[in-house]
């Protein structure tokens, strides 16, 4: 990979700028707000941009996409401050908990606490959106969103 | 009964009249904040022409509705220096006080001395001349930040030294709001030392507990809904800035310091919730400022505000230059750095106000309304035209022939 190089922009977001295989130099600004600037400098003058392009979140996400990057931590993450008193959290199924073999349906774990489990993170693979049948095994990460009252009620029954 | 229904069923003529007049003082702001917008300019210098016109001895009279109006642009102010606060983090505060301070100083001298000169040499008191030195050392980072924006600038490559300046600028304020707010109030050499000093202290002390215990408040702060968030900034703002003021510290400076103890998704959901807000707000400020002016002073001061504003963009440009050099770009670039900081704006009109009630402060308001006018307006112009300027032959030369890094 090229070398990036970092720059901070106070009150703007941050730049990050590298050369392209070819020699040209290019860079993505990235606004507070989530708008992305795709820059391209120029040949005469290598401080201005010849080229700017804006990205919406939504637009950065497209571009991303076509060019074979995963986004979900992105996602994740608009998930979390589009939705207001919503939080997601990693939960791990602690060894000995009274949750280790129970399935998911059996444990009734969204009617007691609130918190939806989205993904379990078992060793290096991701089961996104487990099924109720699914049973928990030591060491399970549990992703979940929920409350942060939810999450913590559920964080206990995963320990306890 | 619900509560406030008293006040509902006592409405008089006078509620009646006070609610048209700044129903209609608030459309008019609306007409202009749409015609700055199409003339690719900020609006506050219409603002500033508004308020003229209005004003003591303009076109139409407001009086019913002043002291709303008064209440009102103090909160304007508030929260032109919260949303100030809200666009730095403490990182970049600490950032920008590290690498930017040769560069800080360079441009407090070559933009403050102007201003403070030409004060003394109309013969004004020492504390409005400090006050006219702050007018045109200041560069106004919302018109900045929007002409960088518009043209399509924030990925060059000098528009960091830009924004590190600005930090400095903001930083600078700190320090000088409270100790020119302290020398306003006057009293004897002694007292004033004492105001100066408990400024200066608490100043620090409220600096180094927002920049510490910031990440507390955030948290705090950001559990419950926009709504909640909106009320306890808002709140707290003017809590603070109210202690600060009754410690003689200015309130604008608590207010600042309330906007740079916010950090992270709280910042940034604060700012987007506080914006609207403070747009309303600082609309009726500058409009309230020049409301004070009478315009029949204001011919005696076009020719100085003409020539600060000339000797100020040449200083302007100097700093910039100087900043962009730094980071390695190249003349071109470092015109636009020096061409981009000229527009001055909220900030000089700030320091103005803290003068009003000063002997020469009326001379002080309007000749800050000429300059801000001139420069609010000239500035983003020769932004955009910066490849245009003329550069010594000289300065050209000096140049190695190639800058990329």
């Amino acid at each position: 990979m090229a070398d990036v190089s970092e720059t901070v922009l106070p009150g703007v977001g941050v730049r990050h700028e590298f050369t392209t295989a070819e020699g040209e130099r290019m860079g993505v600004l990235v606004h507070r707000n989530g708008r992305r600037e795709v820059l391209v400098y120029g040949r005469d003058d290598p401080d201005a941009c010849s080229t700017t392009v804006s990205l919406s979140a939504d637009d950065a996400r497209t571009m991303a996409e076509l060019l074979g990057v995963s986004q979900v931590s992105e996602a994740v993450s608009a998930v979390q401050q589009q939705i207001e008193g919503l939080g997601i959290e990693w939960l791990e199924v602690e060894p000995g908990s009274s949750a280790v073999g129970t399935t998911i349906g059996a444990g009734m774990f969204r009617t007691r606490t609130g918190a939806s489990i989205v993904a379990v993170m078992r060793g290096q693979t991701t089961i996104p959106a487990p099924g109720p049948e699914l049973a928990f095994e030591d060491g399970d990460v549990v992703v979940a969103v929920g409350t942060t009252a939810g999450l913590a009620e559920l964080r206990s029954l995963l320990r306890t | 009964m619900l509560p406030g229904a008293g006040v509902l069923a006592a409405t008089s003529a006078d509620t009646a009249l006070a609610l048209v007049e700044i129903g209609a003082l608030t459309l008019v702001l609306s007409a202009m904040a749409r015609a700055a917008a199409h003339l690719g300019i900020t609006a506050i210098p219409l603002y500033l022409l508004g308020g003229l016109a209005a004003g003591e001895g303009g076109l139409v009279a407001l009086d019913v509705s002043e002291d709303f109006i008064a209440l009102t642009a103090e909160i304007g102010v508030l929260l032109l220096l919260l949303t100030l606060g809200l666009e730095y983090s403490g990182a970049e505060l600490r950032d920008g006080m590290r690498t930017g301070l040769a560069v800080g100083a360079l441009d407090a001298v070559l933009n403050f001395a102007p201003g403070f000169g030409l004060g003394l040499l109309l013969g004004w008191s020492g504390t409005a001349s400090l006050l006219l030195g702050g007018v045109t050392w200041i560069s106004s980072s919302g018109v900045i930040t929007k002409v960088l924006s518009d043209l399509g600038r924030l990925g060059n490559r000098e528009t960091p030294a830009v924004l590190n300046l600005l930090v400095i600028e903001d930083l600078a304020m700190a320090v000088y709001l409270p100790v020119v707010a302290a020398l306003v109030i006057g009293g004897s050499a002694g007292e004033t030392a004492r105001t100066v000093a408990i400024a200066i202290a608490v100043v620090a002390l409220i600096l180094s507990v927002a920049l510490r215990w910031g990440d507390h408040l955030s948290r705090l702060l950001g559990q419950g809904t926009d709504e909640a968030l909106l009320l306890a900034v808002f709140g707290l703002t003017l809590l603070v800035a109210g202690l600060a003021q009754q410690l003689e510290v200015s309130a604008a400076i608590g207010a600042f310091l309330v906007g740079l103890a916010l950090s992270g998704t709280v910042q940034a959901r604060a700012s987007g919730l506080i914006t609207p807000l403070r747009d309303l707000f600082a609309a009726t400020f500058f409009v309230f400022f020049s409301f004070q002016i009478d315009p029949s002073t204001l011919p005696a001061v076009l020719l100085p505000a003409l020539g600060l504003t000339i000797v100020t963009a040449l200083g302007k440009l100097v700093t910039g230059w100087v900043a962009a050099a730094r980071l390695g770009v190249a003349v071109p670039g470092r015109l636009r750095a020096g061409a981009a900081l000229i527009a001055r704006g909220e900030f000089s009109i700030v320091i103005a106000a803290l003068g009003v009630a000063l002997t020469d402060g009326p001379e002080l308001g309007a000749l800050a309304a000429a300059y801000v006018l001139m420069t609010a307006v000239l500035g983003p112009l020769v932004a955009k035209h910066a490849h245009r300027l003329p550069v010594p032959a000289r300065l050209v030369a000096a140049e190695p022939a190639s800058v990329g890094r």
